[in-house]
């Protein structure tokens, strides 16, 4: 008997990559970034299917409600129109396309050779948030404040890029009052 | 519990949730213009039915009537799924909000919730409202106006950037009851300390986080004094101008709905959820903590008309400034205190 589990992964993948699909194939960007919305909110019906509740719903706000926010608010914000479609360049057909598999399949076999082709329990593996808590900030405490710091240096270039440089020689800018 | 029982209670919770939802969405508009009326000095709705009682179906049944309009120059697609996306999240998120506690029929145990109570409820709220922005601002953008795009991208920026406050002003919460579970967090709010003040979080340090959540979840829901995004001065209607009939109902009912659900996460996290004097006999202490949920966020919702019968519209950059540099600062500090509180 097909358990309810397992066709509900086959429903999410498929979404999944049918959605990545839709999105090399459309050709406005409002209609490509919806179709990566519909991915990411796939990819975490999945993640909630493997037991991992805490990154489902990570995924949904982070990705899904936040960062594509933003993707959507550029595009509008420039009103981006249709894309121009090219003929598509004879290396990415020769060479993109098998490389891409062989990247792939590169992929698939170091993942099986380490953790083998055995199942795994719903629930096995950490995924409540508590535990990933506990995990970020004892064992992983390093790698977490490295990624951080990371992170506020990412913050400091984008301040510093959105900043207007000050005129050499000029007037000092004039400060906006409210 | 077998499967098919369990199938069927669960849509019996879900259409009684959404009709309870979805009559108390018309009622509160009622609620709206009978308040804000009194409030200057008018009496509101009068004509259908007593204290015009059936001004909500009245108005439903104008709805279904009008014609329903597609400018030529939108674009269709989006146009069309736009009031589809911010209905359906906005009646989602109310499907992982506890009622009460558990009820015992015929030998199950049934939680008084659509979903069963999972362990990240309250994360799939904030998951779900945040993707209720997509409705916003596609509408906005796929009019082809510029009032509409205008007011699309108030509405993404603006709850982008309250978003953030929001979220950390529920933290200090998450910490004292130390669970991300609706139904642990109101049993952490259980009992009384010194004797009569119940033990709800907003009693208990939390009354800052309180008042961070309510500007942010004012925000959020695109309301005065930040209803930016259809500031009918400046930009007609704002996203829904280009929408008609049933379409333009639909964002109502989503901006509602909104209201609801922030209302009832606000009980559930600062107020103390179903806590409440209980008394009488049985079946009264069976349906009071209901009760007590309902009359809080009563409170809320009645908090929320009083608000828009007070204070005038903000500017755009004193709603940004005030997000980024007054309740996001706030919010922070609340939460270094709260955990600093508990770690002693």
């Amino acid at each position: 008997m097909v358990s309810i589990h397992l066709i509900l992964f086959l429903a999410f993948g498929a979404v999944a990559a049918a959605g990545a699909i839709n999105l090399l194939v459309q050709r406005h960007p409002i209609n490509a970034a919806l179709s990566l919305i519909a991915v990411m909110a796939a990819l975490a019906g999945e993640y909630m299917l493997l037991g991992a509740e805490f990154v489902a719903a990570v995924q949904v706000i982070v990705y899904a409600g936040a960062i594509m926010v933003l993707f959507v608010f550029v595009i509008m914000l420039l009103n981006a129109g249709v894309e121009e479609q090219t003929k598509g360049s004879r290396v990415a057909i020769l060479f993109g396309i098998p490389g891409m598999l062989l990247g792939s399949l590169l992929i698939a076999w170091v993942v099986l050779k380490h953790s083998g082709t055995g199942d795994v329990a719903v629930g096995a593996l950490p995924g409540a948030p508590n535990v990933i808590g506990q995990l970020l900030f004892h064992e992983f405490l390093l790698p977490f404040e490295v990624t951080s710091i990371l992170i506020l240096i990412a913050i400091m270039g984008a301040v510093v890029l959105a900043s207007k440089p000050p005129v050499p020689g000029g007037a000092p800018a004039k400060k906006v009052q409210d | 519990m077998p499967i098919g029982l369990y199938i069927l209670a669960s849509v019996i919770k879900s259409a009684i949730v959404l009709f309870v939802l979805l009559t108390s969405v018309a009622y509160t508009v009622w609620l709206e213009r009978k308040v804000v009326g009194h409030m200057q000095n008018r009496w509101g709705p009068t004509r259908v039915g007593p204290f015009g009682l059936l001004q909500p179906a009245a108005d439903g049944l104008k709805f279904l009537f009008k014609e329903d309009l597609t400018p030529p120059h939108v674009y269709k697609p989006l146009f069309l799924a736009a009031p589809l996306i911010a209905v359906v999240f906005a009646l989602t998120s109310i499907s992982v909000i506890p009622f009460g506690n558990d009820v015992v029929i015929g030998g199950y145990v049934i939680p008084l919730q659509i979903t069963t109570d999972v362990n990240t409820g309250l994360l799939l709220i904030l998951g779900v409202t945040s993707i209720g922005v997509y409705g916003v601002a596609l509408a906005g953008w796929s009019s082809n106006n510029k009032y509409s795009l205008l007011g699309g991208l108030r509405a993404s920026a603006q709850m982008v950037s309250y978003e953030i406050s929001l979220g950390l002003s529920l933290v200090g919460v998450l910490i004292m009851a130390g669970s991300f579970s609706l139904r642990d967090i109101v049993h952490a709010q259980q009992g009384h300390f010194w004797g009569f003040i119940p033990n709800w979080n907003i009693f208990h340090g939390q009354i800052i986080g309180f008042f961070c959540y309510l500007m942010a979840a004012y925000a959020e829901t695109n309301r005065i004094p930040f209803d930016l995004p259809e500031a009918e001065t400046e930009l007609v209607a704002g996203y829904h101008t280009e929408y008609s009939a049933m379409k333009f109902a639909m964002f109502f009912m989503a901006e509602y709905a909104n209201m609801i659900t922030v209302g009832c996460l606000a009980t559930l996290m600062f107020l103390g959820g179903w806590n409440g004097p209980l008394f009488g006999p049985p079946v009264l202490q069976a349906i009071l903590p209901v009760f007590w949920f309902v009359a809080k966020v009563f409170c809320f919702l009645f908090l929320y008309i009083w608000v828009r019968g007070t204070l005038p519209r903000f500017r755009y950059d004193q709603l940004m400034a005030f997000g980024w540099k007054f309740l996001l600062p706030v919010a922070l500090a609340n939460l270094i205190a709260t955990a600093i509180a508990v770690a002693w």
